[in-house]
């Protein structure tokens, strides 16, 4: 039996091409015409990709054409970069794929989730079958290793996920915190909308523009304040988010030192995401504050990247000693099958090194 | 032959130590279970010597400087035991084993375990006394360590540099509130003790008594500054670290003067 992997991914493609052939993508002609006895297929935003295991070797126009029915033989090349992976390599770049070590961020952990359903979905129309099922079953079980024993996961690696995972390194439990949005743009909105959907659930929004004030608060459920009183809210609050147009600064540190005196024994989170800032840089100085503007929490999120990277080589390890295991499971035949005409096993002699 | 228990569960707390130490160089973290059970063994064995030691002097084993250490280290061992878990703080065990090494290594290695020079009768009051301002002491060990816990984070929040270690602390206002209540258990169970000693029955030296009530108004004052907002957590964090060095040197003063007055 051969075990292949053809697809294309951000690494090869661009999104235009992966949302050519990830549109409208399906296998069910690979199990029909090409000889595949069973075939899985991963299309998600950043990638499309068609595991199979076959009798007889399946080519990559096969799977192209599967992939997008307009494709014509001659311009494949020039189409679309496929790349094709076979037997262990194809084990291993699916093993790779489950732990996020090929995506586009490195550690996410959406990949995963999308790997199962796709999985799932090949089982419930017939796709999966033992081999891709040991397969895949296998790559789940990497997956949560490698998230378990290594930091490849750790860390936010968006600007918005940063600051939200600093509020729960301050605060924990976010439900009890109450949080002020100052601004009404987009970008309020979106934080005002994470930190709902983080649990906090006093968020109250202060704007220049009452009327667009009221709209967000409405729509998200909170509470709007008169942008005069704004300042007497950091007796009270925990979370500031500043995001307005202003080009001088709204708090200075002269302004919150006084009311801190009430507060002392509660963090205060200020997030400032306005470019210019709209607080100023010394309010960081004072105790029991912490100010973070774009310049830092984009710092942060590239520390995290930069020390899942380093896990990479930890995970690689880890995927090698688990695709070193599969081989010899593979090699000693899957689940004992009688040995058949009709159902030949899987052992080395039958997993060959195929052609590219 | 109660000393190689000791060697023994010192040798567990340094393999906790050398498992975090391996684990932070790797950067893959996972405190949990092994650091645990390498302090939960460690604390086994002290316990054990702690009892043979107390069978051999036939009373509670505090009747030297080394046993006393021993003691407070078995304390602090023994509050990791009960507080790690409960309240998540999975690293503090990282942080807890370094400090019991440090005092059982300083026992071990200093001359300092020598026979009572008077056979020093067993006194119920004066061994509640002693042994339950001890395990205070283990309360204000381990909010110490909370301390610098707070300090490490709180800095790396303050400066933006987010290490690896980062990710694995407890969120500051859980910290807090950790040190908050070891604080607590420390000073209720450091006044029991303190107000046990009037019914000992004997005479303490002056410089004792003083040296005792100077730990109690510090811990007094920590705690009232807490609440009374005079220091911000950051502060109340540094001043259990602080607390606690001044504590120990104190505790050796009481211990030396006990030793001077009974020979």
């Amino acid at each position: 039996m051969n075990l292949f992997c053809v697809g294309l991914s951000h690494h090869t493609a661009d999104v235009e091409t992966l949302e050519r052939f990830g549109g409208n993508a399906e296998v069910s002609c690979l199990l029909r015409d090409s000889g595949c006895v069973e075939a899985v297929l991963l299309a998600t935003c950043n990638r499309v990709e068609v595991y199979g295991a076959s009798e007889s070797r399946v080519s990559t126009l096969d799977v192209a054409r599967c992939l997008d029915r307009k494709i014509a033989g001659g311009v494949l090349a020039e189409a679309a970069p496929f790349y094709r992976y076979e037997d262990t390599q194809c084990v291993r770049h699916l093993f790779r794929v489950a732990c996020g070590v090929d995506s586009m961020v490195i550690g996410e952990t959406e990949i995963l989730g999308q790997a199962k359903r796709a999985y799932e979905a090949a089982r419930a129309n017939g796709g999966a079958g033992r081999y891709l099922h040991r397969l895949f079953q296998r790559a789940f079980r990497v997956a949560k290793h490698v998230r378990t024993h290594t930091d490849i996961t750790r860390g936010a690696v968006s600007v918005g996920s940063v600051a939200i995972d600093l509020a729960q390194k301050i605060f924990g439990n976010l439900g009890a915190c109450k949080a002020l949005v100052l601004g009404a743009g987009e970008t309020s909105e979106k934080t005002a909308r994470a930190l709902v959907s983080r649990g906090v659930t006093d968020v109250r929004i202060s704007n220049r523009s009452a009327e667009r004030a009221d709209n967000l608060a409405q729509s998200i459920t909170g509470q709007a304040i008169r942008f005069e009183n704004w300042l007497d809210q950091c007796r009270e609050i925990d979370i500031l988010v500043t995001s307005t147009s202003s080009e001088v600064p709204l708090l200075s540190r002269s302004q919150l030192e006084p009311m801190l005196r009430e507060r002392i024994d509660r963090p205060l989170f200020i997030i400032d995401i306005a470019v210019p800032r709209n607080v100023d840089a010394n309010v960081n100085a004072l105790d029991g504050v912490y100010l973070y503007d774009i310049d830092s929490l984009q710092s942060i999120a590239e520390q995290a990247l930069a020390m899942r990277r380093e896990q990479v080589a930890v995970a690689e390890q880890i995927i090698a000693e688990h695709v070193a295991e599969f081989d010899e499971l593979i090699a000693r035949g899957i689940n004992r099958v009688p040995v058949t005409p009709e159902h030949p096993p899987v052992g080395e002699s039958s997993l060959r090194p195929s052609e590219l | 032959m109660d000393r190689y228990l000791l060697f023994v569960s010192t040798a567990c707390f340094l393999v906790a130590i050398g498992h975090t130490v391996l684990e932070l160089r790797g950067k893959v973290f996972r405190p949990m279970r092994f650091n645990f059970a390498a302090v939960g063994l460690g604390f086994i064995f002290q316990t054990a010597f702690l009892y043979v030691r107390g069978h051999a002097v036939g009373r509670c084993p505090i009747t030297n400087l080394f046993e006393v250490i021993i003691f407070v280290a078995w304390s602090v061992a023994l509050f990791y035991m009960v507080v790690g878990p409960t309240y998540r703080l999975s690293l503090m065990g990282a942080f807890t084993a370094p400090l019991v090494v440090v005092l059982q290594l300083v026992a071990l290695l200093a001359p300092i375990d020598h026979p009572h020079p008077v056979k020093v009768h067993a006194n119920s009051w004066l061994e509640f006394h002693a042994s339950i301002s001890l395990v205070a002491y283990g309360a204000f060990a381990l909010a110490c360590i909370a301390g610098v816990m707070y300090l490490v984070q709180e800095r790396q929040l303050k400066t933006h540099q987010i290490h690896s270690i980062f990710y694995h602390l407890p969120p500051l206002t859980v910290l807090f509130a950790a040190i908050t209540r070891l604080l607590w258990w420390g000073f209720a169970l450091y006044t029991v003790g303190l107000f046990s000693g009037f019914f000992v029955g004997e005479p303490l030296p002056w410089i004792q008594i003083i040296c005792a009530v100077a730990v109690w108004v510090l811990y007094g004052l920590i705690l009232q500054g807490r609440y009374l907002h005079w220091f911000a957590p950051k502060r109340v964090a540094a001043l259990c670290v602080v607390g606690f060095s001044a504590a120990l040197t104190l505790l050796w003063g009481i211990t030396f003067t006990v030793q001077t007055h009974t020979r």
